[in-house]
């Protein structure tokens, strides 16, 4: 055994271990060859160094991107981005352990009180970079897409409505053929933001049907449940009549819900989802460069689709150490970039931030100092 | 005592270094104080190992309960503020369907284990060749072996979308029994799966316990019974069953002790929910505390981590209470058999 | 037996009969049992050959040189890369302090017990090594949590914190298989080594110790391969992380099975149709081919663990 320890102790020192899976040259099919895919982070002259965010795990496969991103064209920089959950984040933010944090709730007062300390000289930065529309999906044969109002979706997770082919259902949807089925519906066991923004919705746009308080853990039980949005995104899959809701983009080919805005029908979309965000008032008196946003839920505007999840990146305007400020600088810059926003929108299915949005965050980014 | 003249002899085993170079001793009270110094020390570091055991087992507990503290003692309304806790902000009432699921999980795997368990080390003791017995003890104590989360693997990927229709048919034709209440739930994420992949996890541990105990049915038994003209069945029921009974007690307890703490499996399979319901095939009824842990530990606040940590203290009295019964069981045979 | 042997005498002549010729029930309850305990057995061996062959079936695909010495970083969404090399190096390390953390304290226990332990604290030890080895492993991993929270504040995760926890279930292991082996040493052997004045101590290190060593490294080795496939404990202790990690004092570590987990909670990718570098259960596959390296891992050791005790061995009485 001593002999199998010295030889595994040897192969790890001799380091034959690869850090960069990506363009080892024994992948499958080879590696990628540099011209494949451009940089699409600008590439800034000498950066280098450890930059050290954590918080939300709604942000993680965006933030696998945005790293990959920035890291392929700056390769000095190593970015560790930790999903310990949006309160982790917050308080190792205003700890100061971290130089960048995600959360899908903006801070509260004590914590933006403890986070203007932290970034003093500077000011809090609190930009909805990641906006996610969420999906309300189902398996049914054969059906791609229902018509429901609030009212209806809050009445089937609530377990008032159990059949498929509910009277409620039915008048919404006269042209389909809706199976005599039991509803079964999976929500997330662990506590979530999804769930937070899940609920909230319903406690705004349908309080009659849907009377329980916003809440990160849900609220109902008795139901299916699993973990994660892979988790009940499985569930719904392995099962029949089942339904859930989840990041859109984890939605594959199950069915999909059009949720009732004003008097038409929306299928969820990053535009009309970016488009809530713009509709919704800013709240006022947190700082210049704080855009923490009301989300209008109730919001009958055209083309809108008010069941997205905001999540916020945090960060210092100035930092004490100028090299981190300008690694915060560069990296959340090319995060709120066309084309970090882009990237997002392909490998997590966010919602890329409207142009408007991003003229007002990108000076507030290039003057972090 | 000491021959110090013979001790060249003692290098005969292998390696053995040139012994001890003391000057021949002029009497036998000479050589103590510097052959006891090795030797107290040697006994003072194997004696504190023990007690090291002792301590680390009371920092279990200490640790614990020091890190759940918080919790306990924590207002009703700051626990309430965690999302998962109830309204009330009891933490007793937040631990009460925990206890529940995990017994009730735990009950149910050894209900189906036992029986299957007694049935392999009975055929692998009494029945099968002894050639084959050996190599099949043999793969009976690897599969014990296998790691929990391959368990889970495979029972959330291969075995919960295979068992669906068997739990169908149980509600709707079996549905009128509480604990087999319908319709049962799609997908099958219910405790009745998550009971089958605990079963079959503490399968080998209860084999291979009975299976030792059986081997060990004194020979004159046996053949007395079978002497008297009974058949092998009347054998194994009059010698084998009774000389292990205790035996297969202790080792059903062991089985249970694993299945309350099992994490992962149920963590894979279930959804969660909880409230007492004896609904096998209900989803979103039961959790267990280990798998309640696991889930909800990684983004647990501070008070959170406390109240999930009051959660484990639960679940280690509960095994350390079922390990005690199992020992004194064991213990009393020890006392039983010696008498024999 | 007490009707069986009052019948000979009820009926003499028929003794004989009775004996060789038992009643067409007893008969058949006889064929019945044995072919419900070879049911069972038979019934037995579906879960677990199913077991062993969705894991292989499912994870030899992956398997490949680039497998094993690449880790995660940098891997996102449905690409066709990736291995378990920072997985790999996580469990060795962890495993590999965890061992020599229990080993010393272990076998030491099991020496006091044998040699020197007498009167109620041997008899404490013994019974508490007992109900230790009935600690659920999330609840050692909680006492690993608790224990450097109390010294490095809440959010604690690094290597050696996961090393303790599997300590707390490995000692009791090789504290039981150790002292198994240090009983089977014959006290003749002993009785010879003091008889020429060699002292206790020297006796146990020298005699005990050798002539049990075989039987110690089995046990340590299956002692090994009972903690290696631990996840509970190490997914609260240690984190996730996707990079390679060498130092065990400080930041996140991946291990074998937490990364099976990690990959299993990833679930199905929803590929786009036109992305070329998408496999939609790239995560399964990846759990199954990992999961597939840990068992053989096992394996292995169980299987050197037996040869370890076959070969080496002292011949023994029985």
């Amino acid at each position: 055994m001593t002999a199998l320890t010295a030889g595994a102790v040897a192969l790890l020192a001799t380091g034959c271990g690869s850090d960069d899976p990506v363009n080892h040259p024994w992948r499958p099919g080879g590696a990628p060859a540099a011209t494949e895919e451009p940089a699409t982070a600008p590439v800034t002259e000498g950066l280098a160094g450890t930059l050290a965010g954590a918080g939300a795990s709604s942000q993680e496969s965006a933030m696998q991107a945005w790293v990959a991103g920035f890291q392929q064209a700056n390769p000095d920089v190593t970015i560790a981005y930790d999903p310990v959950g949006s309160g982790g984040g917050r308080t190792q933010f205003t700890e100061g352990g971290i130089a960048f944090a995600g959360t899908d709730a903006p801070l509260d007062e004590a914590e933006l009180a403890a986070a203007r300390e932290r970034c003093a000289p500077g000011d809090v930065a609190e930009l909805p970079l990641y906006v996610a529309p969420i999906a309300v999906v189902f398996n049914l044969e054969g059906i791609e897409s229902l018509d429901m109002s609030p009212a209806t979706v809050a009445g089937i997770f609530d377990g008032a409505i159990t059949q498929w082919d509910d009277p409620a259902i039915a008048a919404e949807n006269p042209d389909v053929e809706l199976p005599d089925q039991r509803i079964t519906p999976v929500n997330r066991s662990d506590e979530s933001g999804t769930t937070e923004n899940f609920t909230e919705y319903l406690h705004a746009t349908a309080p009659e049907a849907w009377p329980h308080e916003p809440s990160g853990d849900w609220p109902v039980s008795g139901g299916q449940s699993a973990q994660g949005t892979s988790g009940v995104v499985q569930t719904v899959t392995d099962g029949t009549g089942t339904i859930t809701y989840a990041d859109a983009s984890k939605a594959g080919a199950l069915g999909t819900v059009n949720l009732r805005v004003g008097d038409a029908y929306v299928p969820y979309s990053p535009e009309a989802a970016a488009a809530v965000v713009d509709v919704s008032p800013r709240v006022e008196g947190r700082g210049e460069a704080s855009f923490v946003v009301e989300l209008d839920r109730t919001t009958a505007e055209a083309g809108t689709y008010p069941l997205v999840l905001v999540s916020y990146m945090l960060a210092c305007t100035a930092y004490d150490d100028a090299a981190t400020a300008e690694l915060v600088s560069a990296f959340l810059g090319y995060v709120a970039s066309e084309a970090g926003q882009e990237t997002a929108a392909t490998s997590a299915g966010s919602a890329p931030i409207s142009e408007r949005l991003r003229e007002q965050v990108q000076p507030v980014l290039e003057s972090v100092g | 005592m000491t021959h110090p003249d013979r001790e060249p002899s003692v290098s005969s085993i292998p390696d053995a270094p040139t012994p001890t170079p003391e000057p021949p001793p002029v009497s036998t009270q000479g050589t103590r104080p510097a052959k006891d110094r090795a030797g107290r020390a040697f006994a003072g570091l194997s004696t504190g190992a023990g007690a090291l055991i002792l301590l680390v087992l009371a920092a279990v507990a200490g640790f614990l309960l020091l890190e759940a503290w918080p919790a306990i003692q924590a207002p009703a309304e700051e626990l309430a503020k965690i999302s998962w806790i109830p309204d009330d902000g009891s933490l007793a009432r937040y631990v009460g369907p925990l206890v529940f699921g995990t017994l009730l999980g735990a009950v149910l795997a050894l209900l189906l284990a036992v029986p299957v368990a007694l049935g392999i080390a009975l055929f692998i003791s009494h029945y099968a060749p002894r050639r084959l017995a050996s190599a099949l003890g043999y793969v009976v104590d690897l599969l014990a072996a296998i790691p929990s989360v391959i368990y889970g693997l495979w029972g959330g990927l291969w075995l919960a979308p295979r068992v669906q229709p068997l739990w169908d048919w149980l509600g709707a034709n079996l549905g009128f029994i509480p604990l087999f209440e319908g319709p049962a739930a799609t997908p099958p994420r219910v405790m009745m799966t998550v009971g089958v992949v605990l079963a079959v996890m503490i399968l080998p541990i209860i084999t291979a316990v009975s299976r030792e105990v059986f081997l060990q049915t004194p020979r004159l038994h046996e053949e007395a019974a079978l002497a008297l003209g009974a058949t092998r069945w009347e054998m194994v029921r009059m010698a084998v069953l009774p000389f292990g009974r205790s035996g297969v007690i202790s080792a059903s307890m062991l089985g249970l002790g694993r299945a309350l703490g099992e994490t992962m499996a149920v963590l894979m399979i279930l959804s969660p929910g909880l409230t007492y319901s004896f609904a096998l095939l209900a989803a979103g009824r039961h959790q267990t505390i280990a798998a309640n842990i696991a889930l909800q530990f990684p983004e647990a606040s501070p008070l959170g981590v406390s109240a999930l940590i009051a959660t484990g203290l639960a679940l280690f009295v509960i095994t350390l209470l079922v390990n005690m019964a199992a020992r004194w069981v064991v213990a009393r045979r020890a006392d039983f058999s010696g008498a024999n | 037996m007490a009707t069986t042997t009052q019948r000979p005498a009820a009926a003499p002549p028929s003794t004989r009969d009775l004996l060789t010729r038992p009643d067409r029930r007893r008969h058949l309850t006889d064929r019945a049992m044995q072919g419900v305990v070879t049911l069972a057995f038979l019934l037995a061996l579906v879960p677990l050959i199913s077991l062993v062959w969705t894991v292989v079936a499912n994870g030899i695909e992956r398997l490949s040189p680039y497998f094993f010495v690449v880790s995660m970083r940098g891997v996102f969404g449905g690409m066709d890369a990736g291995g378990i090399y920072h997985a790999i190096v996580g469990t060795l390390m962890v495993t590999g302090f965890a061992t020599l953390i229990s080993v010393p304290i272990g076998l030491l226990t099991a020496i006091y017990l044998v040699e020197y332990g007498r009167g109620s604290l041997a008899r404490a030890v013994t019974f508490f090594v007992d109900v230790m080895t009935g600690i659920p492993s999330i609840v050692a991993g909680l006492f690993a949590y608790a224990l450097f929270a109390v010294f490095f504040g809440p959010g604690v995760r690094f290597g050696v914190v996961g090393a303790v926890a599997l300590s707390v279930l490995m000692i009791p292991v090789v504290v039981r298989s150790s002292e198994e082996m240090l009983r089977l040493v014959p006290n003749e052997l002993r009785e010879a080594a003091y008889a020429l004045g060699v002292p206790k101590w020297l006796t146990i290190l020298k005699v005990v110790l050798r002539t049990a060593a075989a039987g110690i490294v089995t046990g340590v080795m299956l002692a090994i391969a009972r903690v290696i496939g631990e996840t509970a404990p190490l997914l609260i202790t240690l984190g996730v992380i996707d990079s390679i990690n060498y130092n065990l004092f400080e930041g996140r570590m991946m291990t074998l099975p937490v990364y099976v987990f990690r990959q299993y909670s990833q679930g199905l990718v929803p590929c786009s149709p036109d992305q070329l570098d998408c496999i939609a259960t790239i995560n399964y596959d990846r759990a199954w081919a990992a999961a597939l390296v840990l068992i053989g891992i096992v394996l292995l050791l169980n299987l050197l663990a037996r040869l370890v005790a076959r070969y080496f061995a002292p011949a023994r009485g029985h």
